[in-house]
């Protein structure tokens, strides 16, 4: 039974954007404000959360093809793998590194490795959450 | 490794060849393969006869573990070599008896003989082991092979249950031993037998040579059946006939007696080894040879009849041992010395004997398939030779002249008698028991000899009674072993002297060193005729009063004690066992509740325990407010709204209403987290707390259909009380740590984080950069849990067993 939830539906739309947008604010924050990969994650994932409640499953499926068991395998691998790269330099395992780099036209950046780290752990809590979610709540037995 | 170390061992390198000889070589009997190697040990080892009846040693030693003191060393003087050559010569013979009386095509000879050949080994480590590590795990292969020939017929009730009842009681008194080992290497840093009698001197006044002293006689006596650990022998007249003759009469039994006598210069000379050794033996003599009247089972009057001599050749080492008290080349040492001679000579007379008994037993039971003397009778004119063997055998076990069991008999009496004389150890007082109690007991020994005499032999041949139908002579095969012990018996009867110089008196040399003068030897001389003195008048009296009470057997056969077999000992062990079985049974039904909840509760009482314990042994309970902040007003409210909070939850009787002031909790914590300045902790504890409460909703919606009933929390007192000390332990170790924290000095590691967080990790959340940087590893696994236990939901959810599969 599909009711039409023009208000949800509409709200969904917008409201979605902006925890997303919240969600990659407090990622990228994470190095010297509040915030980092967990709980980006976190956010992001309820970002999706409230698409699935807005929405029914198959559609969200569609806009978000992803498979959050191997988002899991990818956000560990990452993170591993930056662990490995200091190894690779002569450092021990998960050595950070960072560095100012000026890029053309945007200005300065400030570089470090644990970026890609910390994206690794905002890959794996994104899909944790959604995974044991969806998991319980498709589960009709 | 020396010829003599492969020696020892080879009886274990032809068990393994066994199985293989008894599959290809199906056509001839495996018993004749296993032959040659008794036959060849026993002739390898004679050789050594010359070496040691000049008192002189062989000693070899291969390492094994020489860091812990355990070398493999094989130390052969007079009292081996009497050893060795007893269970190489009765292995022959026991070998070439059971070829004729095990069928190769019934029996399942491979396990036989691998496990004889087992024991053989293990005997033969025992008996030439200088080190006392090798020889407890050789004394723990015979207990192995000994209870696995007794269950040899597993199929049989009775042959499990002996050969349980044999391995709890000499593997329990083999454990003790090892604990006695243990001491003596305590006392003396060697497990050299050799080493520790160089010490004998300094460690009698060790104050562990009693437990010591008590855990080896402990391993001895269970191993030889002494009251009262005998209880097992009887029921290990299960096994095969070949293996009671081998192992219940000759060797296996004698490993008990064996150690005592090669610890006896060790032990010897001490009041407690003297009256524990000669006073268990006695009585031992005494209750076997009693007992032994009650059986009407020939096997089990042959065993406790074992029991009987196995006691008297104990109390007569003990006895000996007295002679060490004296020191070197005293009169007196000598002169006590009698009944150690006594105690040697008997144990060879004993091996053949009761080696020939045992056979010819056998024979009877092969060919009459009985052995209960109520259903025997008559068989002196069917079984001329059996009935030959079996007079001799039973004529030199109840002492009479001229075999050689009257000549030990007489010995013991010297020896008893001599002893009884002693001035030292109270023997003033109680010296005369011995030869009184040995006497009584020779009585008993003369009676049970006629009762299995005459009951098997005389009276009339009742064949209704038996399932066989032809009885007859057995086969010449069968024979030739008894005859050749009961040869035996004769030979050393009428010629005791052959044996004086070549085996006695080493053996002796080797029991009770260091009382000879340099060249000097024990006067061994055995003969018949000591002129008319106490121990013939009291043979004589054995005699005669054995004959009386034989005669009156009728009036006490019917006597309700006569009529009961069993030992009232086997009472007290089979009750034990079931309390035993029972006992845990019950521990275990109390404790063991299946609830989780009582584990949880022994958990956390055993914690706070441990933990009250601490706090009270150490005095370390401290209240330190030195350092503590001030509390603003707003905290008192927030935290008294968390009590209130805290407090309802075990109030509430309804679940959803227990899950939402669960979230009430958590997000109260993250406004506590708030007020506590940790923003990164309130966003997480925000967030994971909306995604518990989802979570627990789901999980609630999901309860099953039949169970929705709303649930009140019971009050439980116990669980009160629990919660309670576990909340004061809490709150007093937190207490005390924090008085510590100020108290100690020691600088928090967090300011080098402060002061770092920003030059070294370019970061200025220093929150995130411990998570990422410095610490980044534990993060790293931290989201592996969080993957495992995403799986982990998933596969309990999807791969779902749809119900009647096995997990």
């Amino acid at each position: 039974m599909r009711s039409n939830n023009v208000m949800l539906h509409t709200i969904t739309r917008i409201v979605t954007f902006t925890i997303l947008a919240f969600s990659v604010y407090l990622f990228f924050a994470g190095h010297n404000n509040p915030g980092g990969g967990f709980i980006g994650g976190l956010m992001t994932a309820s970002a999706l959360l409230l698409m699935y409640l807005g929405f029914d499953m198959k559609s969200v499926k569609k806009a978000i093809p992803f498979n959050f068991t191997h988002m899991i395998a990818v956000g560990l691998l990452i993170s591993i793998f930056t662990g490995l790269g200091s190894i690779g330099l002569g450092f021990p395992f998960l050595t950070q590194f960072d560095r100012y780099v000026t890029v053309p036209f945007l200005g300065e950046f400030h570089l470090t490795t644990a970026l890609p780290f910390d994206l690794g752990i905002y890959l794996v809590v994104v899909g944790i959450a959604l995974l044991i979610i969806l998991t319980i709540a498709e589960d009709d037995a | 490794m020396t010829a003599l170390h492969w020696a020892t061992i080879s009886p274990f390198l032809l068990a393994i060849l066994v199985p293989f000889l008894y599959k290809y070589l199906r056509n001839i009997h495996t018993g004749w393969f296993v032959l040659a190697l008794p036959v060849f040990l026993f002739i390898y080892f004679i050789q050594f006869l010359p070496v040691t009846s000049n008192g002189d040693v062989v000693k070899h030693t291969v390492p094994w573990v020489p860091s812990l003191g355990i070398n493999f060393t094989v130390y052969v003087d007079g009292l081996s070599l009497l050893f060795l050559l007893l269970i190489t010569g009765i292995g022959s013979l026991v070998v070439l008896y059971s070829i004729y009386y095990l069928s190769k095509k019934t029996e399942s000879l491979n396990n036989f003989y691998v496990y004889l050949l087992m024991f053989m080994g293990a005997m033969l480590g025992v008996v030439i082991s200088d080190n006392l590590i090798v020889l407890y795990v050789f004394w723990e292969l015979t207990s192995l092979a000994s209870s696995l020939l007794i269950s040899y017929w597993f199929h049989r009730e009775k042959s499990i249950y002996g050969a349980q009842k044999s391995m709890l009681i000499t593997v329990f008194g083999g454990f003790a031993m090892l604990g006695g080992f243990s001491l003596l290497y305590v006392m003396t840093n060697t497990f050299s037998i050799r080493g520790i009698i160089e010490q004998a001197a300094i460690i009698a006044n060790d104050p562990l040579i009693l437990p010591a002293m008590l855990l080896i006689l402990l391993g001895a006596f269970t191993k030889s059946a002494q009251f009262p650990f005998h209880i097992w022998l009887p029921d290990a007249m299960e096994a095969p006939t070949p293996v009671s003759a081998y192992l219940h009469s000759a060797t296996m039994v004698k490993a008990g007696i064996y150690l005592v006598a090669r610890l006896t210069p060790a032990f010897g000379g001490l009041p407690e080894w003297f009256w524990i050794v000669s006073a268990f033996g006695i009585f031992t003599l005494l209750w076997g040879s009693v007992s032994a009247v009650r059986q009407k089972d020939l096997k089990s009057i042959l065993a406790f009849s074992t029991i009987s001599q196995l006691g008297l050749i104990m109390s007569l080492l003990g006895l000996g041992s007295a002679a060490l008290y004296y020191g070197t080349g005293t009169e007196a040492a000598l002169y006590y010395s009698a009944a150690t001679l006594a105690a040697v000579f008997h144990l060879i007379n004993h091996a053949t004997f009761k080696g020939g008994l045992f056979m010819a037993v056998g024979i009877i039971d092969h060919e009459t398939g009985t052995r209960d003397i109520r259903k025997l009778g008559g068989l002196m004119a069917i079984m001329p030779i059996t009935f030959t063997i079996s007079l001799i055998g039973l004529a030199a076990m109840a002492g009479l002249p001229p075999l050689n069991g009257f000549l030990s008999k007489e010995m013991f009496f010297t020896g008893i008698l001599r002893a009884s004389e002693l001035d030292i150890f109270n023997m003033q007082t109680w010296g005369l028991l011995f030869p009184v109690i040995g006497w009584i007991a020779s009585v008993f020994t003369f009676v049970y000899c006629t009762i299995m005499f005459f009951k098997t032999f005389t009276g009339k041949f009742q064949p209704e009674k038996l399932d066989v139908k032809h009885v007859h002579e057995a086969p010449i095969g069968m024979l030739i072993s008894p005859i050749i012990l009961v040869s035996l018996v004769v030979i050393f009867g009428f010629f005791p002297n052959i044996l004086s110089y070549t085996i006695i008196e080493p053996a002796m040399a080797a029991i009770l060193p260091g009382l000879l003068d340099e060249g000097q030897r024990f006067y061994v001389n055995i003969y018949h005729w000591h002129g008319f003195n106490t121990e013939l008048l009291m043979t004589i009296g054995v005699i005669g009063v054995g004959i009386f009470i034989y005669l009156t057997a009728k009036k006490w056969m019917q006597l309700n004690i006569y009529l009961k077999e069993r030992d009232p000992l086997n009472y007290f062990y089979d009750q034990s066992l079931v309390g035993l079985i029972k006992g845990s049974t019950s521990v275990t039904q109390i404790q063991m509740t299946g609830l989780l909840r009582d584990y949880f509760a022994y958990m956390i009482t055993f914690t706070v325990l441990l933990l009250g314990y601490t706090f009270v042994r150490y005095d370390v309970f401290a209240i330190d407010t030195t350092n503590v902040a001030v509390i603003s007003p707003y905290m008192w409210i927030l935290t008294l709204v968390f009590i209130a909070a805290t407090l309802a939850v075990p109030f509430i009787n309804h679940r959803i209403t227990a899950i939402i002031i669960v979230g009430v909790i958590g997000f109260l914590l993250a406004l506590f987290f708030a007020v506590f300045r940790a923003p990164d902790l309130v966003l997480t504890q925000l967030l994971v707390e909306t995604v518990m409460v989802v979570l627990l909703l789901l999980a609630f919606y999901h309860l099953p259909e039949l169970r929705k009933e709303k649930f009140t929390p019971r009050f439980n007192g116990v669980n009160l009380i629990i919660s309670v000390a576990v909340g004061i332990f809490i709150t007093v170790t937190a207490f005390s740590a924090f008085a510590l924290s100020t108290s100690n000095g020691i600088e928090p590691i967090s300011l080098y984080f402060v002061e770092n967080s920003y030059t070294l990790a370019a970061g200025k959340n220093m929150v995130n950069v411990i998570l990422v940087d410095f610490r980044g590893l534990d993060t790293l696994l931290e989201v592996l849990v969080l993957g495992i236990a995403a799986l982990g939901v998933v596969t309990l959810i999807k791969l779902r067993m749809t119900g009647r599969e096995d997990v």
